[in-house]
């Protein structure tokens, strides 16, 4: 709707709505409440950061940014309704994995220190009882023997590099790919239909 | 209310059921046109490369749905899965009027002679249910022509030395080339192959009062947004329809073919939209539900005559369960061959479909549909990271400098391979669900090697500075069925080694037909779909000249 279509009301009340919460934000220290559907904060901002490493940030935005995780939670309470277990566990496993090896939750390791847990998630590593033993007494490995079970992190972790790429790469429509940002970086008219102006078919 | 008596029911609107229904209905028969899903168009998925009948991770744009289908795959160990739709291997084809024919690349193929007599052409392989088909070429040769004239077929065969003969070019000039098509044609030349564009159901120039095709990306796996693509759907049933004589039921699934106390076929029963179950009688029922559905209300037709299922005596309903096994390989160039011309698809060569020293078929090899963002980040020559800052940059600057040449190889067909019904999983409507199991022949394992070398050394001749094969894998692989699923209702002379005689009838069942891939003995190296018109052509004329000459197939 263009502004000249909003009536003089609708106009009053949008501007004491904004001096409302400019107040508000006088008070407070303002932020947006997360509206997920099926992640906890703790979820999506752990999700938030793996995303990212999937799909980084350079010149163009990276996965975090383009709606990844939003689109993953959207499609948890639909098409993906099967894999919430493989997400509540997965990212659960994650939290008390690196609890456990660093002390510290994933978000706050360095980027290199989290795309080095990703690939060890990757091979394997955490569920792999044999390259475990390593003849010390270890209770770390024994723990996370418990985390996960055999495969799990490195299926869980094919399940969000897929999932990721759906939503960098797929339609905006399911709440990824933020205005079109794979599509732009890789240089295709949008939407679809506007090849018809580049290749001019009389 | 009950439904009044009709001449035929034709179970199925894709490409075999909707040309028979409109064949019947111009010719006078009443008709009723069932349809498990309703009309689709581009407007309910537009673009979306990840709801689509091509990429199916949210499931399939144009059907079946997750929330009511669902079959069961045998696994290699025996173990049983259930899989849904939108997983690869519950075999699937669109569920929605017109079926796949909506949402299809619309390659528009006529097999070869050899296709019809691969036996007679290679010997028996051992391990297989290699045989020829009980009609030729020639036999089929005027179907061919119709379908192309009727439903519009863009193509011109003059530059394919293999190309069977034919009495009449087809209606619309083939399409230009776009700029990878342009670098594989000269590369192809140049090694001595006889490149050719590919036929098309699609409109070149504009035609049955529709307009030209206007070559989006998007065009395999989507509803065509201007109604430029040729299905059955906005051809032959819009032609069933206006005769009167066809009534198109949508969202009614068909459950059983009905036998009275005689052993005569008199109908079906099917639930309708609101899942009541229902019944239509007829002198007539054609199945068309393809390979898969077609074999599985077979088999749920059981009664004291049928026992094991209708036309199933000797076992042979739902054997030899096959698609394609797709073969080719990628190729990295230096520079981009993308422009952006939809489809993709133009360009192909015969040289690899027969006579292939110690090969048994081949297949045609082509330059593929053009391929979308979500599609492309899993294409990487082998070893390539698939995530991370590597994977993006690769993402952005390869796009596109990557092209491919595959094909759909000829599966030598397996008696193993094959479609029964599960005895405890059923569906939404309390149907007993399709049970898929057994393997491809080892046998496909050397001509997809054979097809896959072929296409590497053709993208290497064009520029590609790298190279990968796809498809290609050793020891055994399921049985496939896909899109071109095909072969499980065998047509054949001998009853006891085939379901349909020659016509589609099925053996020793006066009035019950099929008309779809089922039919095929073998799947040709080609994509099947000309040929499931062509058969709904057959099928279809021979029991309206039947009809009219006052057979009514008791």
């Amino acid at each position: 709707m263009s502004s000249k279509n909003i009536s003089r009301r609708e106009f009053a009340k949008a501007f004491s709505l904004s001096i409302g919460s400019l107040l508000f934000f006088n008070q407070c220290k303002f932020s947006y409440e997360p509206q997920y559907r099926f992640f906890s904060e703790e979820e999506a901002t752990l999700t938030d950061a793996i995303v990212e490493q999937i799909i980084p940030t350079d010149e163009w935005l990276g996965a975090k940014d383009a709606g990844v995780t939003n689109f993953i939670d959207k499609q948890l309470v639909g098409p993906f309704s099967r894999f919430k277990t493989d997400y509540r566990s997965g990212l659960n496993s994650i939290i008390v994995t690196c609890q456990n090896i660093y002390g510290k939750k994933f978000e706050e390791l360095s980027w290199c220190e989290q795309t080095e847990f990703l690939k060890e998630m990757e091979r394997g590593t955490f569920s792999d009882i044999e390259s475990k033993n390593t003849g010390n007494n270890d209770n770390f490995w024994n723990d996370n023997e418990r985390v996960w079970k055999k495969g799990a992190d490195r299926s869980f972790f094919e399940l969000i590099r897929s999932h990721t790429m759906a939503g960098y790469y797929g339609s905006p429509r399911h709440g990824g790919n933020y205005m079109y940002v794979s599509y732009r970086m890789i240089g295709l008219d949008i939407p679809t239909i506007q090849g018809r102006n580049k290749h001019n078919l009389s | 209310m009950k439904n009044s008596h009709v001449n035929a029911v034709v179970v199925g609107a894709g490409a075999g059921g909707g040309v028979v229904a409109k064949e019947l209905s111009v010719a006078g028969l009443t008709v009723v046109l069932f349809e498990r899903g309703g009309w689709a168009s581009f407007d309910d998925h537009d673009h979306d490369e990840i709801f689509s009948q091509r990429t199916t991770l949210l499931g399939n744009a144009y059907g079946p749905d997750n929330d009511r289908n669902r079959r069961v795959r045998v696994l290699p160990d025996g173990k049983e899965i259930i899989v849904l739709p939108n997983d690869w291997r519950y075999e699937n084809n669109a569920a929605c009027v017109g079926s796949g024919t909506v949402s299809y690349g619309a390659m528009a193929w006529r097999f070869m002679s050899e296709d019809f007599r691969m036996k007679s052409t290679y010997g028996h392989v051992e391990g297989s249910s290699i045989d020829d088909w009980p009609i030729s070429y020639e036999d089929l040769e005027p179907c061919y022509e119709k379908a192309e004239w009727e439903i519009g077929v863009a193509g011109d065969d003059s530059l394919n030395p293999f190309a069977p003969p034919r009495k009449k070019p087809q209606p619309m000039p083939p399409f230009e080339h776009n700029k990878e098509a342009k670098i594989l044609e000269a590369a192809a030349r140049r090694l001595g192959y006889h490149p050719f564009p590919i036929p098309m159901l699609r409109n070149s120039i504009p035609f049955g009062g529709r307009p030209q095709c206007y070559r989006i990306r998007s065009c395999v796996g989507f509803a065509c947004p201007v109604n430029a693509k040729n299905g059955t759907h906005n051809t032959v049933i819009p032609i069933a329809l206006k005769t009167k004589n066809c009534e198109l039921r949508t969202h009614c699934m068909v459950s059983e073919i009905l036998v009275d106390n005689n052993g005569k076929v008199t109908g079906v029963s099917y639930f309708d939209e609101k899942k009541r179950k229902q019944t239509q009688t007829a002198d007539i029922v054609v199945v068309s539900s393809s390979a898969t559905e077609t074999a599985r209300l077979l088999l749920n037709s059981k009664s004291k005559f049928f026992p094991a299922g209708i036309g199933n005596e000797h076992d042979w309903v739902g054997r030899n369960l096959q698609g394609h096994a797709y073969a080719g390989a990628y190729g990295l160039f230096e520079e981009d061959i993308y422009d952006d011309r939809g489809p993709g698809a133009s360009l192909a060569i015969c040289d690899f479909n027969h006579y292939n020293p110690g090969i048994i078929g081949g297949g045609v090899l082509c330059n593929e549909f053009n391929r979308l963002p979500y599609l492309f980040s899993g294409i990487r020559p082998p070893n390539s990271p698939s995530w991370g800052k590597d994977h993006k940059d690769f993402q952005r600057i390869n796009f596109k400098r990557v092209g491919q040449v595959i094909g759909p190889y000829q599966e030598i067909p397996s008696f193993e391979s094959r479609v029964e019904v599960s005895h405890h999983v059923k569906d939404y409507w309390g149907i007993p669900v399709c049970k898929i199991s057994g393997n491809m022949s080892v046998k496909d394992d050397e001509g997809t090697a054979f097809m896959a070398d072929k296409a590497e050394k053709w993208l290497l001749e064009a520029g590609a500075s790298v190279v990968w094969k796809t498809g290609v894998t050793k020891g055994p692989r399921p049985a496939s069925g896909g899109q071109h699923q095909a072969g499980t209702c065998r047509m054949g002379n001998d009853p006891k080694t085939s379901v349909c005689d020659k016509y589609g009838r099925v053996h020793n069942v006066p009035n019950v037909f099929v008309a779809d891939g089922s039919l095929h003995v073998t799947n040709g190296g080609f994509n099947p779909v000309l040929t499931i018109m062509a058969l709904g052509y057959r099928i279809g004329g021979y029991i309206a000249s039947e009809w009219n000459k006052g057979n009514r197939f008791k």
